[in-house]
This record gives C-alpha cells, structure tokens and sequence, in this order.
C-alpha cells in the first residue's frame, strides 16, 4: 500500500518536472509557428518580415560571417565587463569604508552614469580611433553602475547585530570585512553581475555602431543598408543568444558560490517558477 | 566581602535627540555576582537591552561606572559570549563551522576547541546536523546554535538578550530547560534580558525588575527555588513570585488588569 503510493508520487513529480521543461518549449514554437504561418498567410515580403525558416536558412549560410563578427562582439562586451568588475568592486569597497570618500566620488559617478552612454560613443571614438577599445570602454561604462551600486548596497547590508557579535570576539577591522560583511554583501554583488551581464552585451553593440569595421553591431547596419533583413534577424538572434549564455554563466557561478541565497532556496521549493 | 564580579553604580544613559535628551536608564545599581544566573525583566522601552549593550562595552554609558572583575568597561568586552535576539547566523557557513567562528576569529586552537563545540551541539540536541546550513534549520535551532558559540570558547560570562522573542512557546520553554542545563553544569555568570516573567523566575537566581520611560529600576529580588527548576513542577512559589512582579508591573502602570 505504502509502496503503491510511494511510486505514484515519484512518477508525478516526474511528470511535473517534464511537464516544467516542455511548456515553455512549446510556448516558443507556438510564437514561432504564428510568425512562420502569418507571414505567408498575408504575404509579407521578405524584406519587411522574414519568416523563421527563412532565418534559419540564412544563419546556417552566413555562419562563419557570424560566428566571426559574433568573437568580436563577445571579446569587447567581456573585456568591458571585467575593467567593471575590477574596478567597481575595489571602489564600491572603498565607498563604504570611508563616508568622505563616497560623498567625494558619488555626485561624478551619478554624472557619468546619467550621461546617456550613446552620447559619449562618439567621443570614444575621436579619443581612441574605431579600433576596439572605444567599444571596450562603452560596455565597461553600462555595467560599471549597476556593479558598483548593488556592490555597495551589499556591504552596507550587514546588520548592527552582526557588527556587535564580531566585535565581542574581538574581530579585526580586516576579520569583521572577510568574515563577515564581504560574505553577506554576496547575494546582493552577484544581482550587479546579473545586470551588467545583459548590459554588457548592448554596450559592446553601442559602441560598434558608432563607428566599426568587424562585430555584430556592424554586421547590424551593413544588412541593414543592403535590406538583408533575414541576415539582420540572424544577427540579433545570435546577440540574444550570446547575453542568454553570459548571463546563465554568471547565474551558475552564483549557484554555486552562493547556495545559501535566498532566491535559489525559494527556486528550490517552486520548481515552477 | 569580596568585590561582586559585576557592578552597576548609578549607571545613566541619556541619547540626545532631535527633541531632546531621552532618558533610557536611570540610576542603575545592581551586583552579579561570580556564577550568578541573574534576569533583568520589564516590558519593552525599559532600557533593559541597554543595560546588556552598555555591560557588553557594545554603546557607552553617559555617567557611572561599570565594573567587570574590577576593570571598568570602556570599550567592547571580548571575555563574553553573546546571544542576541536574532540568531544572527552565518548562512555561508555550516551549524560546526557557525559555532567554529568564535574560535577562528580568536585565532584559538581549532583542534582543542572543534570536540568542545560538537559536545556542546550534542548538549543541545543538534547532533547530526553539524554540516547543515542555517537555512535548513528551524528557528529554534539556529537558536540553539548560538547559545553554542557564545559558550565555545568558555567565556566568564554569558550575557543573553531576548533569545527566545523571536521563537514559539514551545521552542521557548524547551530552549529554557537547555539554558538552565547548561548553566547547572558549567556555571557560568549569566545576564539575562527577557520580557517574559514566567521565564525570568525560572531560569535566574535573581531578577532585576525594571519600569520603563525612565527605565528604572523598581525590584530586585531573590528566587529561592531549588534545581533543576521543571516546568511540569513548579511550587507554589513560583507564581508567588512571578505574582508579585506582576503587582510591581501594575503599580508602575504597565500592567493593567481591568
């Protein structure tokens, strides 16, 4: 009796678990089968709206043109990631460890981050010529804010009850940061790194329309000069593609540096969401 | 007459405000003596959390003098254990290495100190949940887990403020038979802020009654109980005393029963 119900259990939380995975799946070939029948169905040129075959066809034709525009791409929206990470964790630091310094940086950051980054992508490109580092530096300036802010959010996150508890052991200034308030600081750190990572990836393309010879950004305006809008929609897909991995990398590395945080444990309970 | 190993003398705290100054204690006298078990009970906003924080080193007091041991307390005491309401745990390490943190942030021997700790989980019933995190622990037993690290390290005194507000009843009482088994065993000098008057009789040998706005002192009293103290055995004394901090309450206006 107890077995019986044990294995009917086991086989529903297997279905639901298959049913999880294929849902969403199916969502996504539905959108994709209205787009594929609606475009034929209303005769649609395929200049205006290509349909999903038609991008397909065209991404397996032109994909070594992608994947070699697509290195590009990721190579600026990296390197302009980690000269983020390097340089918005150290300052977010120091932001929080001096009131002086943070009254003294914050009112320029705030500048430089209300600046619309378009804006300035010319500027780089006088400064540094159309060669990559004009890009490196505008997918470093869209992620650098969200870093540096959540970055300083988490250090400030620790509770005046943690702090007395440390001090009652008789914790250092250095023990209190690295055991205490660089560890709680974590969760709220890795939702800056989520941010910037899908920032990033529009940074990078920012900075290549501007003015570029190679990525994807680039490859973005010569179709769309040429109405290879097929070849443009393989192109923004593969730019979906690349910010979904980064970001799911960045996710992973959480999950595995963070188990303890909060928003995996209810992912845990709610394997729906 | 040797020197008390605590001592409170005329001890005020007054936080200056926006609206002017704030009386929090007010004229705080009081001894614990060396392995005294002593309760400080009032209602919130009595200045009794103040009174632990203030013992701790952890906020200045404005005028008298504390004394632990002789030494005047002038900044944050590192001869103590603490537990505070919250659990305060640290969810990145497991239930043995939260005890641990103690010893590591001392720089004391892991070695010596890691079976005191786990006979200490034994004590208090989290056996077999050394490697778990925090978060897969109940309330009670992150509890449990602290009063643990503020023992680890056999500290000469125990200061505990409210540690069981944020629990259930039952939690409540179960973690009050462990306290007091802990206690009978080692005998440490223990502080103990609650506002509870059943929990404050049970567990100490003295309590410390307190009014608030000004926190006040208004009774202390002896409990003359023998121990172990058991819940499904308490004497008529025990609600003889926990009666009369109920009428002390009542006439400070706190409690009113009608």
């Amino acid at each position: 009796m107890a077995t019986l119900s044990t294995t009917t259990a086991t086989r529903n939380v297997w279905m639901r678990r298959l049913l999880s995975l294929i849902t969403p799946l199916a969502g996504t070939m539905v959108f994709l089968l209205i787009w594929q029948l609606g475009v034929i169905a209303f005769n649609v040129p395929a200049y205006f709206l290509p349909t999903p075959t038609r991008i397909l066809e065209e991404a397996i034709k032109e994909i070594s043109k992608l994947t070699n525009h697509g290195w590009i791409t990721v190579y600026e929206m990296l390197a302009g990631y980690f000269l983020a990470v390097a340089v918005g964790v150290p300052l977010a630091i120091a932001m929080t460890s001096s009131r002086r310094f943070d009254e003294f940086v914050t009112p320029t950051m705030l500048f430089f981050q209300v600046v619309p980054k378009i804006a300035v992508a010319p500027l780089f490109i006088v400064w540094f010529g159309v060669g990559i580092t004009p890009k490196i530096l505008v997918a470093f300036l869209i992620s650098f804010f969200p870093i540096v802010i959540d970055t300083a959010v988490g250090l400030r996150s620790m509770t005046p009850e943690m702090l007395d508890l440390a001090r009652s052991m008789g914790a250092t200034q250095l023990q209190i940061f690295r055991e205490f308030r660089l560890p709680t600081s974590l969760p709220y750190l890795f939702s800056g790194l989520k941010v910037a990572a899908t920032l990033a990836v529009a940074g990078a393309v920012v900075g290549e329309f501007v003015g570029a010879d190679k990525g994807l950004g680039y490859l973005l305006l010569v179709t769309n000069s040429n109405m290879q809008t097929a070849l443009m929609f393989a192109t923004i897909v593969v730019l979906t593609i690349i910010g979904l991995i980064f970001f799911y990398i960045i996710e992973f590395l959480e999950s595995l540096l963070i188990p303890w945080h909060v928003t995996q444990r209810t992912k845990e309970e709610t394997p729906t969401m | 007459m040797p020197e008390p190993f605590i001592r409170f003398q005329n001890v005020n705290k007054i936080y200056k405000t926006k609206n002017g100054a704030v009386e929090a204690v007010l004229d705080a006298t009081f001894d614990i003596k060396q392995s005294e078990f002593v309760a400080i009970v009032g209602p919130s906003g009595c200045g009794k959390t103040t009174i632990l924080k203030m013992l701790a080193g952890l906020i200045p007091h404005s005028s008298g003098a504390i004394t632990i041991g002789g030494q005047r307390v002038d900044k944050p005491q590192t001869d103590v254990g603490i537990v505070f309401q919250d659990s305060i745990m640290l969810d990145w390490r497991d239930v043995l290495s939260n005890v641990m943190i103690q010893i590591d942030i001392r720089k004391m021997d892991r070695a010596a100190f890691q079976p005191v700790a786990l006979e200490l989980l034994k004590k208090t019933g989290l056996e077999g949940f050394e490697k778990k995190k925090p978060y897969e622990l109940s309330g009670g037993m992150r509890q449990r887990v602290s009063i643990c690290r503020a023992l680890v390290h056999d500290p000469p005194l125990l200061l505990m403020d409210e540690p069981f507000g944020a629990l259930d009843a039952l939690t409540r009482e179960q973690i009050s038979m462990d306290i007091q088994h802990l206690w009978m065993e080692k005998r440490k000098t223990a502080l103990h802020i609650t506002h509870s008057i059943p929990e404050a009789v049970l567990l100490a040998d003295r309590v410390v009654v307190m009014s608030p706005r000004p926190g006040r002192i208004v009774e202390i009293m002896d409990i003359d109980l023998p121990r172990p103290r058991r819940l499904d055995k308490l004497p008529p004394k025990f609600n003889d005393y926990a009666g009369h901090i109920r009428d002390l309450f009542k006439s400070a206006g706190v409690l009113a029963m009608d």
